[in-house]
């Protein structure tokens, strides 16, 4: 793959497809991921609206970015996100009933997907239009991908049938626990494992850290982790602990120098004294 | 039914059977991030369940009130959202100002609580469930305390596991997943009693 150059269309689908998946790599959306995922068609459902919505909300950020005040950002981002969230509920409940049906209350929850605040703050608040816009399209579609693959899967093992059409024969019974509740999480727990075993890059198999995804509870990183305000104290403490940490250390390594300087300057002392003995015995002869 | 039973299978109901985490799959990311300890997991639930229950009684109020005498209703996802924003941040003012102890104690999880769905998650399901005011409260709390026993048990479970010998491709977060599909195993148990 030859280097993309930044900030293009084609670029930005490659990084949200591929490079950084939002399911596969970052480890975003986790919610909607194991919850919507007990059939293709419903990941599908799912990995659209979302992507519907983020393409949109990222066009307005990316064309608001300069007039909203840096300090009411979050709240901002958050009334663009819901309004776009309440248009495609509506959307979906006139025109395609069955899709609205099976995700029910994850539909308006798609406000608090961290992928969209994400993207929302690290990109279309700093970029120009047009690549905001397929910075969402690529996003949306990785999260689409990633889903309707699990989707997959789980349709695959807990029901023998993939959208909805019967593949594995009657005879067969299905593993009906994988399109339950358990099931989500046994997929998903074999999924991380093997990103580990193979090394790839994901979020999951990054030194442990303050947390061990890229959502999971390192919110002081997260973007979504909003309230204005509250999410710069939380960085704020953290940096003044790291602050804090790196202030001792250096002390420490101060006074362990020091400390070395004055058992050298023992040493030398000692040396000389020595010196001057043999240099008193000499003469003594 | 008498009352109590009523309050008693709505408790029951929110907190093992319909499990907020485990079978709503809701306030997932706290749940597999901030469960190292069950020190923290314990601050986290309680910090939940503060905001959660608040929330339910706000979030009613203002749809009993306002929005369904007013035919908004299709405004609920905004309003609700807006409404957790801004009482997370009053919460967290309130309790710096007048209870340091409880600050220090929840002060830290309550900014990571806007975002997990869980809140938004139960103020929509009251409405969808068209529960009066007083079971909107009920549920919320119940759903909240769901949530605070499910991290418990599962920083416990980790706090063990930390000793454990696992093999190095399921360490840290795959083993944590399937610590958690085995809980939700355990926890559909509760299907049957009702």
């Amino acid at each position: 793959m030859k280097q993309l150059k930044k900030n293009t269309p084609l670029e930005r689908l490659w990084n949200g497809i591929i490079k950084e998946n939002p399911t596969f790599i970052l480890m975003l959306g986790m919610c909607p991921t194991l919850a919507v995922t007990t059939g293709a068609i419903n990941g599908l459902g799912m990995g659209l609206s979302t992507a519907a919505v983020l393409i949109m909300s990222n066009m307005v950020i990316s064309l608001l970015r300069k007039v909203i005040p840096g300090g009411v950002r979050m709240p901002a981002y958050i009334v663009i996100v819901a309004s776009f969230v309440t248009i495609i509920e509506m959307l979906l409940h006139a025109f395609v009933t069955s899709v609205y049906d099976s995700l029910g209350i994850f539909i308006p929850l798609i406000v608090v997907n961290c992928i969209i605040l994400g993207r929302a703050e690290a990109y279309a608040s700093k970029n120009k239009v047009i690549p905001s816009i397929f910075d969402g399209l690529g996003m949306g579609l990785g999260f689409t991908v990633a889903l309707t693959l699990i989707g997959m899967v789980r349709e695959f093992l807990g029901a023998g049938t993939l959208f909805g059409i019967q593949v594995i024969p009657d005879v067969i019974p299905p593993i009906t626990i994988f399109i339950l509740a358990p099931g989500a999480f046994f997929v998903l727990a074999c999924l991380t494992a093997l990103q580990n075993k193979l090394n790839a890059p994901s979020a999951t198999n990054r030194p442990e850290g303050e947390a061990s995804m890229a959502c999971g509870g390192n919110c002081a990183k997260c973007a979504g982790s909003c309230g204005a305000g509250n999410h710069q104290a939380v960085i704020s403490d953290v940096t003044a602990r790291k602050e804090a940490e790196a202030q001792a250390a250096k002390a420490a390594a101060a006074e362990k120098k020091a400390a070395a300087d004055r058992a050298k300057a023992l040493q030398a002392e000692k040396a000389a004294q020595a010196a001057e003995k043999a240099v008193g015995g000499d003469n003594h002869d | 039914m008498t009352d109590f039973t009523v309050i008693l299978l709505t408790l029951v109901s929110t907190v093992f059977i319909n499990n907020v985490v485990l079978s709503q799959f809701m306030g997932l990311c706290p749940f597999l991030g901030v469960s190292k300890q069950i020190k923290t997991a314990a601050g986290m639930g309680a910090a939940v369940i503060f905001v959660i229950t608040v929330a339910s009684a706000l979030t009613s109020a203002i749809y009993r009130g306002i929005l369904l005498p007013l035919e908004l209703t299709y405004l609920n996802t905004i309003v609700f959202i807006a409404v957790i924003a801004a009482l997370v941040q009053f919460a967290e003012m309130f309790l710096k100002k007048f209870s340091p102890p409880l600050y220090t104690a929840l002060g830290v999880y309550l900014p990571l609580i806007t975002t997990n769905c869980a809140v938004l998650g139960a103020a929509l399901t009251n409405v969808q469930k068209d529960y009066s005011f007083g079971m909107s409260v009920l549920s919320g709390f119940g759903t909240a305390a769901g949530f605070a026993v499910a991290i418990i048990i599962m920083a416990g479970i980790r706090e063990k596991m930390a000793h454990a010998p696992i093999p190095k491709a399921f360490r840290g977060m795959p083993i944590t997943l399937l610590t958690a599909g085995l809980m939700a195993i355990a926890f559909m148990g509760f299907g049957s009693i009702a």
